[in-house]
């Protein structure tokens, strides 16, 4: 299977992607790590006239701490997340969630900004973004905005990244220290999407919840912030009573698609037991 | 007649020159324009590894690359392996312990393997079935590729300059 044929521009800077991508137009896709557009173009399921490769921008890589954030370039590959001594100290999540997509050769291509531009609910950083209140910088003609993960995701390959700008920076809060986490991920075998994913961030004082953040994967069009459920933690221990409401709750928000990984009441029960044993997880990690 | 691009890279250290349209593959530039047919099309949809090839200092999908990125680039396929005749530890390794039957999937494998050791010489075997498991084996049920792996760590740390 070979890609339908098209125009390849390869540009060092922002600057220079940002003018082919208004030169261009509509007929234009950026190419990332290409992991998930190569095999949609194989498919011809996308046909783009012209790939702009952000893979030569050197602006667009690296992980630094800036105040109380991780930023994050947009063409971070996987491998570098899971790699980076910073990542793994500071947001430990993001770690572990980059840890569970795919395998390890697309780990070493696939990005952080193509993972969350992309739009597909089966990818797994939206979530933990959801989940790590994160913001996105989105870089246009005009200049910048950031804009919150909450809110970014509109649809089934749907984002509020408008066709003239480029995702390129992830600004992720550090989580406070003491602070629990896990991603908690079902899927059938290595490379697959999730049947239903979890992603917890929990603070715990006095042995009750004083904070928690739950995103959720794959079991909507767009990955899904389980505020309901989070309010329903507020305060309270982890026990039985609090983890089966706060599971019940991440359910009744969950609107996924019946396909080969399973039909729409076992993914919704998936999602109930992930969410759980995420808060399980993270509240053996926290302190407090 | 399409619009080529000249790409220039080393292949298993040697300096290569191909022209290809945009959308040409990697593995089809390595099977078809270079005559290394070590690297093999499994699936041709990223998921088999068969086609694996390192790519500086990285597994890749060889299916899953376009030649054109490739510019510059310090590639090592299955033929780079062996040095003078003789077989690196690795592939010593997997004919030592039956790590293959078909022997489909070795190239890939050996290349994972070969980049999973650069940068964990002592890997547990959770840690060579984590680190493999973007190759996929029909015939051998893995068991017999992870002591092969496990084999060849032993060997080449015992004398690291056979690395």
């Amino acid at each position: 299977m070979i890609p339908p044929s098209f125009e390849y521009y390869a540009p060092r800077s922002i600057g220079e992607a940002l003018s082919l991508l208004s030169r261009l137009g509509n007929d234009s896709k950026l190419l990332a790590g290409g992991h998930s557009l190569l095999p949609m173009m194989k498919l011809r399921f996308a046909q783009p006239a012209h790939l702009i490769d952000l893979n030569r921008i050197p602006d667009l890589r690296g992980i630094r701490e800036e105040g109380a954030e991780l930023v994050v370039g947009a063409m971070t590959t996987e491998a570098e997340l899971i790699g980076s001594s910073l990542v793994r100290n500071k947001v430990p999540l993001l770690a572990e969630g980059a840890g569970s997509i795919a395998d390890p050769q697309v780990r070493y291509k696939g990005t952080i900004g193509g993972d969350i531009s992309h739009g597909d609910p089966g990818n797994d950083h939206p979530a933990l973004m959801l989940a790590l209140d994160a913001s996105f910088v989105l870089t246009g003609p005009k200049g910048q905005r950031t804009v919150k993960a909450d809110g970014y995701f509109l649809g089934l390959y749907a984002t509020q990244l408008a066709a003239d700008e480029i995702l390129t920076q992830i600004r992720v809060p550090i989580p406070a220290a003491g602070s629990g986490w896990s991603y908690q991920k079902l899927k059938r075998k290595t490379g697959d999407f999730a049947t239903a994913a979890a992603a917890v961030v929990l603070q715990m004082q006095g042995g009750r919840v004083a904070r928690v953040a739950i995103g959720l994967t794959n079991v909507a069009a767009t990955a899904l912030r389980a505020r309901e459920a989070e309010a329903a933690l507020a305060g309270k221990p982890l026990d039985e009573a609090s983890l089966g409401a706060a599971a019940r709750l991440a359910m009744s928000i969950c609107d996924p698609t019946a396909d080969q990984r399973g039909d729409v009441a076992y993914k919704t029960a998936m999602c109930g037991e992930m969410t759980r044993r995420a808060l399980q997880a993270a509240a053996a990690r926290a302190k407090g | 007649m399409a619009k080529t691009h000249p790409v220039s890279f080393k292949l298993n250290g040697k300096p290569v020159a191909v022209e290809v349209e945009a959308r040409e593959l990697l593995i089809y530039t390595l099977r078809e324009k270079l005559a290394h047919t070590g690297p093999h099309i499994g699936c041709e949809t990223s998921h088999c590894g068969a086609c694996t090839v390192d790519c500086n200092g990285m597994s890749v999908k060889s299916c899953t690359v376009l030649t054109v990125q490739c510019e510059g680039a310090e590639v090592l396929t299955v033929e780079g392996l062996e040095r003078g005749g003789v077989l690196h530890a690795l592939q010593q390794a997997f004919h030592e312990e039956h790590g293959l039957q078909c022997g489909y999937c070795t190239p890939g494998m050996l290349m994972r393997a070969y980049r999973l050791l650069q940068e964990n010489p002592s890997p547990s075997e959770q840690e060579i079935r984590y680190g493999m498991s973007g190759n996929l084996c029909r015939c051998t049920g893995y068991q017999n590729i992870v002591k092969a792996v496990q084999a060849a760590a032993r060997k080449l740390t015992a004398a690291p300059a056979a690395a």
